[in-house]
């Protein structure tokens, strides 16, 4: 251990320490009265945090022998996942403090997620990221079960973890046939192993664990169980948190292990991440078409969208990298636009989350009915809208890869997928007339929920720039 | 005026953001300013795009007025217009004013119906100038958004199942256009319009999942843009979501979908299809040909059986629409110097047709042909515009309706005969609808009780035909206003389509341009 590996190391220690510090602190002092301002607090720090990532990673630095990597990949991650935290914490305050749910545990939990998460995208070594994906995992099966009273908070708590923990499982199996066959948890060695495109059996039976257990956590069909009793019963701020940040660092974590650690055998996996592609694409989309509960509804189109993402990886490619980098990115972006808005959803002080509630809801808040309207359009891939960007990305990686059937596999469940986007604009615009939900709103939601809208329109003219690092990114991890 | 496209393009949209951020409120003096703000500026860009006309030079049968900037993702920002796409600008300038001025009457949420249609007109605008793939795709893509709130907010009484079903059928069609576009790029390495004029793509049987394909990659990207241009344009069998849009939709959005939406099906067919899959298009165009033949036999036939004015007037464009189809995959100058012609009048002539509709719909609000007869009694001026617009539909020489015909039938003779049979004897047919639609509205005695207080035109109404009136009757007596611009565009594809035949082996047919 040297004092070159802790510097590399230094965003994660300082967010550790942080929670650690902050965590005595509050228990000491005011316990949850300190809340708010921990809240403010981590957001900011996560915003710095971002901040000197951006402005200081230069280059690829291993620490500690190659087991942990920070390269432009895990920093683009790490801003990504860094950025949608603060983003939500700022959000949810209002929401959590009115709830009765603000206790000081939430935003150092959260912290310590994303101490994880970081850790996962920078992991070039099994343990370590095991270790990453077990601090975020641990953290969020916390936060998932935080409203302690309501049945479906705890039931939501208690079905994350114990899938979570059959999905770890399944990972740590996979991990262990992996060092078995490899003789090393290095990704270094299990590429060297895997050379020359031949894999022994044993490494392919870790291979395929190890992605099972990498399928669960982004919530990729037919391991997406969890995922829409969770996001319903969940407390709203922790369900947009789950939607966001988690699922970029599992995407990364996913990128990382497979063209790190296997990229020598990009056939192998190809095939199963292009199924794990085509069957969440398609079941995101027609399961939500039954769908009344708009966190439900969202779950299914977050399967949706990872099947996309998952298009981007199954090319195989540093371009494939690119564009599930650059479609992870704006997903984020919307969803937190998205989730601002259904936070804001209450009628009589009561949290509502039937769409049927959206009634007419541009006659009453004709502005964010519009920027709800261009959120869906563009979460249903409908252009000039940047979400049609994203989508062009993962479709031209696949066709460059000859996957030209799974870009129009694709397609087809986009259109599926469209119509439950309108639907929301159809209640939103045409509906009929019912009890109009409160007016007004938190003015950091309505905030939220407006840069993000302007972001889906403005970013047509150059993306805000998003490609060069995205593209540098993807360098960084396909050689 | 080095960048006078992208100011007729974006102009509408400027007013449309203007519209959204500054105007505030919805009381009348509100919906007013709204509604002259609309009108002024699509006015200003039709003046603007005189000047665009002024400078065209005809001779030239490249792009011009080309602009072209760095986009993302190696894409480019890239506009121009050549003789095909001219005069579909020139069309939209030209009904835009005049669509805003037939919604001068709505009082519901005016502002957001006057922001639709002006983003609605960069839109579509944009599909006629880009000459760029993704960007064509944007603004082709894009025009959904606005029709779809147009019909689902304004619209009539099915005004959700229609817009759905507008929305989604046009949607999965455009999709594997999206896919074959990308497949272009990744063969061609550009997703230049120009450049890939010139691009030869591969035309060697292959077999997929077990299936020969004749013409290989070039007859799987001919058949996804076909999907996207067969609905929008729409074909038969694909036709049955216009019917509904066209109903559902209020009056001005009518007479957009009708006069300027359909024609990017066939502006699309010249743009990509002809001339970018010559050997697909030449394996293709009997089947074509034989699909506009029935669908304008049968939807004349349908057209016949409607009980509704906006239904029968909606048939009635599909079977026009068929005309077009088949006249630019006759693939000869006739053919397709007549399908622009078809187009163009058609947007003229079908758009007026429905604020003939909506004139009355306005009086009565009801669109059964049954509730009407009799009104020249009452409604002289109206009888004598609809009158002459119904012969224009029909085809009578003197209007534009017309040399379209003609011109298209003569292309599609010398292509395929027997389907110049089949399809001359359309002809007939919408003269029979067309006029006893005619007949039952307007003339008889006015014996209806609900009819005998009905007013005639306003000046406002009246205005709104005239510029109609006098563009139907100047194509018809003058056609060499439109052939002169589109002539040698149209013979430089022509050439170009029967090079790219002579040298595949597998071209089946080459048509001749000498009758």
């Amino acid at each position: 251990m040297t004092n070159a590996d802790l510097t590399i190391l230094m965003p994660e220690i300082v967010l550790a320490v942080y929670a650690m510090a902050a965590l005595i602190f509050a228990v000491y002092t005011g316990k949850d009265r300190t809340a708010p301002m921990l809240t403010w607090g981590t957001a900011a720090i996560f915003a710095l945090l971002a901040v000197w990532i951006g402005l200081n990673g230069e280059g690829a630095n291993a620490a500690f022998g190659g087991m942990f990597v920070d390269d432009g990949f895990s920093r683009f991650a790490k801003i990504v996942i860094l950025i949608s935290a603060a983003a939500v914490l700022v959000m949810s305050e209002s929401y959590m403090a009115k709830r009765n749910l603000l206790r000081f545990e939430y935003p150092l939990l959260i912290a310590l997620a994303a101490c994880g998460m970081m850790v996962m995208v920078s992991a070039g070594d099994l343990i370590v990221l095991y270790m990453g994906l077990e601090l975020q995992s641990l953290s969020l099966y916390v936060v998932a079960s935080l409203r302690r009273d309501s049945v479906k908070s705890t039931e939501a708590g208690l079905k994350y973890f114990v899938l979570g923990a059959l999905s770890s499982g399944l990972l740590l199996y996979g991990c262990s046939l992996t060092y078995g066959y490899a003789g090393t948890t290095m990704f270094e060695g299990v590429v060297a192993a895997a050379s020359g495109g031949e894999i022994s059996l044993g490494l392919l039976f870790g291979l395929v664990f190890i992605l099972a257990g990498l399928a669960f956590k982004v919530s990729a069909a037919p391991f997406h169980m969890w995922t829409p009793d969770v996001y319903e019963g969940s407390p709203t701020p922790v369900t947009a948190f789950f939607a966001t940040a988690p699922k970029m660092a599992a995407m990364g974590l996913f990128a990382r292990v497979v063209h790190d650690a296997f990229g020598t055998v990009t056939a192998d996996w190809g095939q199963i991440v292009a199924f794990l592609s085509v069957a969440s694409m398609f079941l995101g989309a027609v399961a939500a078409i039954g769908q009344r509960d708009i966190k439900r509804l969202m779950a299914y189109s977050s399967i949706a969208h990872m099947g996309f993402a998952l298009m981007g990886l199954a090319a195989g490619t540093a371009f494939g990298v690119q564009a599930m980098l650059v479609y992870m990115a704006i997903y984020v972006t919307m969803n937190v636009g998205t989730f601002a808005f259904i936070l804001s959803m209450e009628r009589d002080g009561q949290v509502v989350t039937d769409i049927c509630a959206l009634n007419l809801y541009s006659r009453q808040e004709p502005l964010k009915a519009l920027a709800v309207l261009v959120l869906m359009f563009s979460l249903a891939g409908v252009p000039p809208l940047v979400g049609f960007f994203g989508k062009y990305y993962v479709l031209l990686a696949a066709v460059q890869a000859d996957m030209a059937w799974l870009a129009v596999a694709g397609v087809i469940a986009s259109v599926i997928g469209a119509f439950y986007y309108l639907r929301i604009v159809y209640f939103m615009y045409f509906g009929e007339e019912t009890e109009a939900l409160d007016p007004g709103t938190d003015p950091a939601q309505w905030a939220f929920l407006m840069a993000s809208a302007a972001i889906m329109v403005l970013g047509v003219v150059n993306l805000f720039g998003i490609e060069g690092p995205a593209t540098a990114a993807a360098a960084a991890l396909v050689q | 005026m080095q960048n006078i496209l992208s100011i007729i393009t974006f102009l509408p949209l400027v007013a449309a953001a203007i519209l959204a951020l500054f105007l505030r409120g919805d009381d009348a003096a509100a919906q007013k300013n709204a509604k002259w703000l609309a009108l002024i500026a699509t006015s200003v860009t039709f003046v603007i795009s005189l000047f665009l006309i002024a400078q065209f030079d005809p001779a030239d049968t490249g792009f011009q007025f080309v602009e072209e900037r760095d986009w993302l993702l190696g894409l480019k920002y890239k506009v121009g217009v050549d003789g095909i796409s001219v005069l579909f600008v020139m069309l939209t300038t030209f009904l835009m004013p005049l669509t805003i001025l037939a919604c001068w009457g709505v009082t519901h949420r005016v502002k957001d119906y006057m922001i639709a249609f002006l983003a609605l007109e960069t839109l579509m605008l944009g599909v006629f100038v880009a000459l760029d793939l993704v960007l064509f795709y944007l603004f082709f893509e894009g025009g959904l958004i606005p029709m779809f709130l147009i019909i689902g907010i304004w619209g009539g009484k099915e005004r959700i199942y229609a817009a759905f079903k507008f929305f989604l059928y046009t949607f999965l069609g455009s999709v594997l256009m999206l896919v074959a576009m990308i497949a272009m790029y990744v063969d061609a390495g550009t997703t230049d319009i120009p450049s890939l004029l010139n691009h030869q793509f591969g035309s060697e049987t292959f077999s997929l999942l077990g299936i020969q394909i004749i013409g290989g990659l070039q007859t799987l990207l001919w058949i996804a843009f076909f999907a996207s241009f067969a609905v929008k344009m729409p074909m038969w069998p694909v036709h049955t979501w216009l019917p509904d849009a066209h109903v559902q939709a209020p009056t001005a959005g009518s007479v957009v979908l009708a006069a300027i939406l359909l024609k990017m099906g066939g502006y699309g067919f010249l743009r990509f299809s002809l001339p970018m899959f010559p050997v697909a298009s030449d394996i293709m165009a009997d089947f074509v040909l034989w699909i506009s033949a029935i669908a304008i036999v049968y939807t004349s036939l349908v057209a016949l059986a409607q009980e509704d004015m906006k239904k029968l007037i909606a048939y009635s464009s599909v079977a026009h629409m068929g005309y077009v189809t088949a006249g630019i995959f006759a693939a000869n100058q006739q053919g397709i110097d007549g399908a622009i012609f078809q187009m163009l009048s058609h947007g003229f002539i079908s758009g007026a047709l429905f604020l003939c509709v909506g004139v009355i719909y306005d009086r009565m609000h009801t669109r059964d042909i049954d509730a009407y007869g009799g009104l020249v009694n009452r409604m002289p001026a109206y009888a004598l515009i609809f009158m002459l617009f119904t012969l224009a539909n029909v085809g009578l020489p003197g209007t534009s309706g017309f040399v379209g015909e003609f011109l298209t039938l003569m292309g599609i003779f010398q292509a395929n005969t027997w389907v110049a049979v089949v399809a001359t004897s359309g002809v007939i047919l919408s003269a029979a609808y067309a006029l006893w639609l005619y007949r039952r509205v307007v003339m008889g005695d006015l014996i209806k009780e609900s009819l005998k207080s009905i007013t005639d035109m306003t000046r406002r109404e009246k205005a709104i035909f005239a510029p109609l009136v006098v563009m139907t009757i100047l194509l018809g007596v003058y056609p060499s206003l439109v052939t002169d611009v589109i002539g040698p565009s149209v013979e430089a594809l022509i050439a170009d389509y029967q090079t790219a035949l002579a040298d595949s082996p597998l071209a089946t047919q080459v048509a001749s341009t000498d009758p």
